[in-house]
């Protein structure tokens, strides 16, 4: 039983579909055990795996602590929670899906400010006229802290913001925000615009195996199974 | 590395004692400030990256706090709080823990919890010799303890923002410099930006509105940028008001219209940086490079020279210490003269104790202006470990 190779699904959505739709294809049929909401499944195909259905952020934390052995979660959400993510995971595999840019933007009509280094420039400025620093909505905490460190912006407050973060500008919450976006409508909708320089990652779904997980022969052999399985069915 | 058992501790505390009692003898005032201190400040002050080297968290009111990362800003704030604004002096000293997430991990030289033993002076008329008289008591202190030996770093950024405001160059341009002071790589940046390419950025502006905007009174600007938003049918989204944005777009077209930045001068800046030297020699350097470009500085190189006199007639000896400009730059409040203190057998990566001028400070604290202030601080488990080293 302790053999089992532990994968972990988006449980809901988009993800989750297009997950068990590639898997599929490359002749891997995911069952979910009990009722459609259940929240364990297995492979029909193989012997030594056990899936379990968890919220794609929740799933950088499974494989972080390695309470999972695989899974399939943005990129996103892996450079997000998982700090010095390259030595505690392996990103096996781009999956084609799930598409999403995290990226900076500012209202439209900020004429003057293109890129990031417009936004130092003004910051202090803005601080004198408003008695506050630039408030940023994000749930992205820790790429935003370290994409605007590495651009040498330092004057903003970070506002959590976990839905809707792209109406903050306009509700007076935030003045920029940071969040994904697919093909930029809900931005324009929202009178904001990306900044020139400001695509934080180009993220997509990824197979992402844990370093911190108990790999045995047997587990390895599923891995196996599964990643020549998936190069044999091209992403789409 | 805090103590863990009580022979540690006790031998602590027995230092603490020495370090206090040279500090209080030289006039300075014992104080315990909290602990546990408001986010704000430190986040005004060092900015976000504060949550990522710290320990930030919110109380069930949701007001963010954190576990004080240095006792430096705890003592600015308690000064203020006793009411004693810009006209008062205040001599303190303290020793007690402060905290810092180590992103590497915590190990024995760069501990999470550790206790930090100081001094800080506020108010004053002579500079100078206030930080010839809080770098000797530093000294005195740790040779109190039993420290044998040492070595001194110097920097000094009043020499930086000298060489900065003695440059011809449009006065946004100094402003812009100055701003991007404390974070070198912005700063190249926008040297860079300055010699090469000043007009580039105008290239972004709409050709119809850079072509309203050239032509008419700089009054109008704000009435023109708010119709050309209204025609494009762009939603005025947020706090920033269209005057805001039209003053700012007029920088841009004016930085378009100037001379880029002279080589030489970018050149200067860069030589600046690049000086690194024996205390007395780096003066001499300086001199040398400043007037060879028809530059005056004096008045700081005078300030310099004339610290290094009060160090030598206090008993520092200077004639080891090393000089960088760049020194202290990464150190988000300092504004002045700042040294550190190291031994070779920690290395100059964890200094046994630091310190500097930081007149910015309280009026980030909450004091209605800028006051002289300046202090230092000892890590009190790197200076047990090298003694006990030493004795061994």
């Amino acid at each position: 039983m302790s053999d089992r190779l532990k994968l972990a699904l988006p449980s809901k959505g988009r993800l989750m579909g297009l997950s068990i739709d590639l898997l599929a294809r490359a002749g891997l049929n995911v069952k979910k055990n009990g009722d459609e909401r259940g929240y364990r499944g297995e492979v029909l195909e193989l012997d030594n795996i056990e899936v379990v259905f968890i919220s794609a952020s929740e799933i950088a934390w499974y494989l972080k602590t390695g309470k999972v052995h695989l899974g399939i979660t943005g990129e996103d959400l892996i450079c997000e929670h998982i700090a010095d993510y390259k030595t505690r995971v392996d990103i096996i595999k781009p999956l084609g899906f799930g598409f999403a840019d995290v990226i900076v933007a500012v209202p439209d009509a900020w004429l003057d400010v293109r890129t990031m280094a417009d936004l130092i420039e003004i910051a202090e400025q803005f601080r004198t006229e408003h008695g506050r620093w630039f408030r940023v909505a994000t749930k992205y905490m820790n790429l935003t802290r370290t994409f605007f460190t590495n651009a040498g912006f330092t004057d903003y407050r970070i506002v959590e913001s976990l839905g809707a973060t792209e109406g903050t500008p306009a509700s007076g919450t935030a003045d920029i925000i940071v969040d994904i976006t697919t093909t930029g409508a809900t931005l324009r909708a929202n009178g904001l615009r990306v900044l020139d320089d400001g695509v934080i990652l180009k993220s997509q779904a990824n197979l992402v195996a844990s370093h911190a997980a108990s790999w045995t022969p047997q587990t390895r052999q599923v891995l196996n199974e599964i990643i020549s399985r998936l190069e044999a069915e091209p992403a789409t | 590395m805090v103590a863990e058992t009580a022979r540690e501790f006790e031998a602590l505390e027995a230092q603490a004692q020495i370090l206090m009692g040279v500090f209080t003898k030289a006039g300075h005032q014992a104080v315990a400030p909290a602990i546990v201190q408001p986010a704000d400040v430190y986040l005004d002050v060092i900015g976000e990256s504060l949550r990522s080297r710290s320990y930030v968290f919110s109380d069930p009111e949701g007001e963010e706090l954190c576990l004080r990362p240095d006792l430096t800003v705890p003592t600015c704030r308690l000064h203020i709080e006793r009411g004693e604004n810009g006209d008062s002096n205040g001599r303190y000293c303290y020793n007690g823990p402060a905290f810092r997430f180590q992103t590497a991990g915590a190990s024995t030289a760069h501990p999470r919890e550790f206790r930090q033993a100081g001094i800080e002076s506020f108010g004053g008329e002579d500079l100078e010799l206030a930080e010839a008289e809080t770098l000797a008591l530093t000294i005195e202190a740790l040779r109190e303890t039993g420290l044998q030996e040492w070595k001194l770093q110097f920097g000094d950024l009043g020499l930086f923002r000298a060489v900065l405001s003695s440059l011809e160059m449009p006065q946004r341009w100094h402003h812009r410099l100055m701003q991007h002071f404390w974070r070198p790589e912005a700063f190249r940046a926008e040297l860079k930006r300055l010699t090469k390419t000043p007009a580039d950025k105008s290239a972004l502006i709409p050709q119809k509105l850079k072509e309203q905007l050239s032509s008419a009174q700089e009054s109008d600007a704000t009435q023109i940028v708010a119709r050309f938003l209204d025609e494009e049918g762009i939603e005025l989204v947020g706090a920033r008001t269209v005057s805001e944005i039209a003053t700012n777009l007029q920088v841009i077209l004016n930085d378009a219209k100037a001379e880029p930045l002279s080589e030489n001068t970018a050149a200067l800046i860069e030589n600046y940086i690049e000086v690194s030297a024996p205390a007395r020699a780096a003066g001499a350097r300086l001199k040398d490079l400043m007037r060879d470009q028809g530059v005056d500085i004096s008045k700081a190189l005078d300030a310099y020279h004339r610290r290094l006199q009060l160090l030598s007639e206090v008993g520092v000896n200077t004639t080891n210490t090393e000089f960088s400009a760049e020194f202290g730059r990464s150190l988000e409040y300092y504004s002045g003269f700042v040294f550190e203190i190291s031994v070779p057998t920690l290395g100059p990566r964890s200094p046994i104790a630091g310190g500097g001028r930081y007149d910015g400070l309280l009026r980030l604290c909450g004091a209605e202006e800028d006051i002289p202030a300046l202090g230092s601080a000892i890590h009190t488990e790197r200076l047990l470990t090298v003694i006990k080293n030493e004795e061994a």
